[in-house]
């Protein structure tokens, strides 16, 4: 967690404990730390602060717009359907698909295919929300939502349009994403806030039910006491991410162009998933061919290199990546993937030693 | 040395690492994902993964899972599938040690570095008079498991390590709760990991196969009923073959699924004088001659000649009539004083 977080959050796990839905002067204080950290993270947004809904993780933001959008059609008497792109994360792609919605295929960046998606939504009748994610969290890639804005506005006209950004926050300028969309998803541990803590901006007019019913917190759309210290953790997270943004972007993305060009240059065999003129800089995505993740992670872990690959299965297990088939990368190299993160504390020598290491491990396994 | 330990969140792998450790060994717990379907037992459920991941955070190891769902269904659900259309009763649990176990974890075991893999199979590794490495019958004889790894040979059991099978599943238990393994009082695993408790083989190959009805013939060649499912019907089978109770017991004593035809008998009509055995693997290599020869996990060996079939078959000669092996069914030779696992195959039709 960023230092500002954590500082930020402590007073209120010890000294302001109170419940901001009381009504006495402690309650007061925490309601009052809640709502300065909404004007915080709404400015950050550029939206009203009343369009933040604090929640306790973006799997549940997303499945709050999806399911919560479906919900208030259906009691209204106009049920209908969701659409998303295949390469969404799992907190999308399950809620679309228990609901019984379509999948729209995606480019061999993982972005979705408009020509595709103008399909769908000329096909499929009552559609009434549609999530495209501004920043695919396996590979990295950026889509634009302009041009998905205007076709929704234009083939769905009465449907939400909903993005997770859990992924954008740290590297695209958020301000720039709200106008485009009706509902957009956050995740505060993913911009050095703590974990459990999401956010769901909810454009004003756009009809949602609640998923969590019960005290009517967050003015009826998310019921449950407030996450107080993780609440105020989030918005510091943000206001750091939000003023060292624009820095941090051309740094990292020397370190991350320097970590892929030095395992191009090092190692036959490597595959750059997605061109980096179409990914935010803190994600490094190769393939490398002739070598198995899962080994190539443990090499990794016991030299100190935390990676990853795909998604993880309920049991710890590796599942074969669902965004690189959906990109059409063959499966042998998708059986190679390899998954860096590079963020506010990666420094030259992380890269370094990174490029060391893998380098040594893919030879191993290549013996 | 450094140990790949294969922990199915069971006590008897559990109590592996401990003794493992006490050995001085380096040792890293791997739970393999195998089957990705429904499952209310055996090793590929959530519940067993995190049993073995708490030992393993108890015994202070580093635990991972490694996904092999891809080679457990190339290997070991797809055969199991094909073999029921084809008559074939198979054993899926064998199956699994043969290519998954001990050849794709000890493949990528070896590849990390690893000197060697460790299984709580109940079946002792020894040494003959030259100093190679033997498969032993376990010291528990009612937990025996030497049948269900009888595929390893010389050069694997060199680096495989059983640390359990020189105790009695009751030490192993006692042993882990002193230690406080939380594993300590799990029952055993009995049945296949990807058949349900509720739905059985039926459902399974149900969803999987169109089953096709069979005709029931006595050893006469009378008609005497019908089954639904050929697939489901194997040798010895008493039950669930559509006949009335009373009278004397009948017995499925031949089933030939291109005829659709089910033949039942006597007890006396499963008795064979031989028995041919394909796909055989041998510890060190191929013996002939008096062996002993076990047709089940926990069967009684009986004695017999075995020598050169055709095609590399191996023909085994009982001493005594012996009852009726289903093909498919995994035949193991021991040596005569019942201890070593000479080799083993699979049992087809004459």
């Amino acid at each position: 967690m960023r230092p500002a977080a954590v500082e930020a959050m402590l007073p209120f796990l010890s000294e302001c404990y109170a419940n901001p839905s009381g009504s006495h002067r402690f309650a007061r204080d925490a309601r009052r730390a809640v709502d300065e950290a909404r004007d915080i993270v709404a400015e950050c947004l550029g939206v009203p602060a009343g369009w933040v809904v604090f929640t306790g993780c973006g799997t549940e933001s997303d499945n709050a717009a999806i399911t919560g959008v479906l919900d208030a059609a259906a009691r209204t008497g106009r049920p209908g359907t969701a659409v998303c792109p295949a390469a969404e994360h799992h907190a999308v792609l399950h809620p679309v698909e228990h609901h019984g919605g379509r999948v729209v295929p995606v480019d061999r960046s993982g972005r979705v295919d408009l020509d595709a998606l103008a399909d769908t939504l000329r096909t499929t009748p009552d559609v009434r929300i549609v999530s495209v994610m501004a920043v695919n969290n396996e590979v990295g890639s950026v889509t634009e939502l302009d041009p998905v804005c205007s076709l929704v506005r234009e083939l769905a006209p009465d449907a939400v349009l909903h993005t997770d950004a859990v992924q954008a926050a740290s590297w695209l300028d958020l301000r720039a994403l709200t106008p485009s969309v009706d509902m957009l998803s956050l995740s505060a541990h993913k911009f050095g806030g703590p974990k459990g803590v999401g956010v769901l901006v909810v454009r004003d007019g756009t009809r949602v039910a609640p998923v969590i019913m019960g005290g009517g917190q967050e003015r009826d759309r998310r019921s449950g006491t407030h996450n107080v210290a993780g609440i105020v953790a989030t918005a510091a997270a943000l206001a750091e991410t939000d003023a060292e943004r624009h820095d941090e972007v051309s740094r990292v993305r020397s370190l991350r162009d320097r970590l892929v060009d030095s395992l191009l240059a090092e190692l036959d065999g490597v595959l750059e998933t997605v061109p980096r003129a179409h990914k935010i800089a803190g994600s490094a995505h190769v393939c490398i061919a002739d070598i198995e993740s899962e080994a190539l992670l443990y090499l990794l872990d016991r030299a100190e290199v935390c990676a990853s690959a795909a998604s993880a299965c309920a049991s710890g297990a590796m599942e074969p990546s669902h965004v690189l088939a959906a990109m059409g990368v063959e499966r042998s190299w998708s059986a190679g993937a390899l998954r860096m993160s590079l963020g506010a504390t990666t420094t030259d020598a992380d890269v370094d030693r990174a490029v060391e290491v893998v380098t040594d491990a893919v030879r191993q396994l290549r013996r | 040395m450094r140990v790949m330990l294969a922990m199915s969140g069971g006590v008897d792998s559990s109590l592996a690492g401990a003794l493992l450790l006490d050995e001085g060994h380096e040792v890293v717990g791997v739970t393999m994902r195998l089957w990705g379907g429904e499952s209310d037992t055996g090793c590929c459920s959530v519940s067993d993964v995190d049993d073995a991941r708490r030992v393993a955070q108890q015994l202070d190891i580093d635990h991972l899972v490694f996904n092999f769902g891809e080679d457990f269904d190339n290997h070991v659900v797809a055969p199991y599938v094909r073999a029921h259309v084809d008559g074939v009763t198979p054993n899926p649990c064998i199956e699994c040690n043969r290519h998954v176990k001990f050849d794709r974890l000890a493949e990528r075991a070896d590849l990390l570095g690893f000197d060697a893999v460790a299984t709580g199979h109940h079946a002792r590794i020894g040494r003959d008079a030259a100093g190679r490495p033997t498969l032993q019958r376990g010291a528990d004889r009612a937990k025996d498991q030497s049948y269900v790894v009888h595929m390893l040979d010389r050069d694997q059991l060199a680096r495989t390590l059983f640390p359990v099978g020189h105790l009695d599943k009751s030490e192993v238990r006692q042993r882990a709760a002193a230690m406080g393994l939380r594993t300590a009082g799990k029952p055993d695993s009995q049945d296949v990991c990807f058949i349900t408790s509720t739905g059985g083989r039926e459902t399974f190959l149900g969803d999987r196969i169109p089953f096709r009805s069979a005709t029931v013939l006595d050893t006469g060649g009378r008609h005497v009923g019908e089954v639904p499912a050929v697939e489901m019907v194997t040798i010895g089978q008493r039950r669930g073959i559509g006949l009335p109770g009373g009278g004397p017991k009948r017995y499925v004593v031949d089933v030939d699924v291109d005829r659709r035809t089910v033949v039942v008998g006597a007890d006396d009509d499963l008795l064979d004088r031989a028995l041919d055995v394909v796909a055989a693997t041998w510890v060190d290599r191929p013996v002939e001659g008096r062996v002993l020869v076990q047709t089940s996990a926990h069967g009684t060996p009986a004695p017999a000649d075995i020598g050169p079939g055709p095609d590399d078959s191996v023909v085994v000669r009982w001493h005594a009539p012996h009852r009726r092996v289903a093909p498919g069914q995994s035949v193991v030779f021991y040596d005569l004083a019942d201890r070593c696992v000479l080799g083993g195959g699979l049992a087809t039709r004459p």
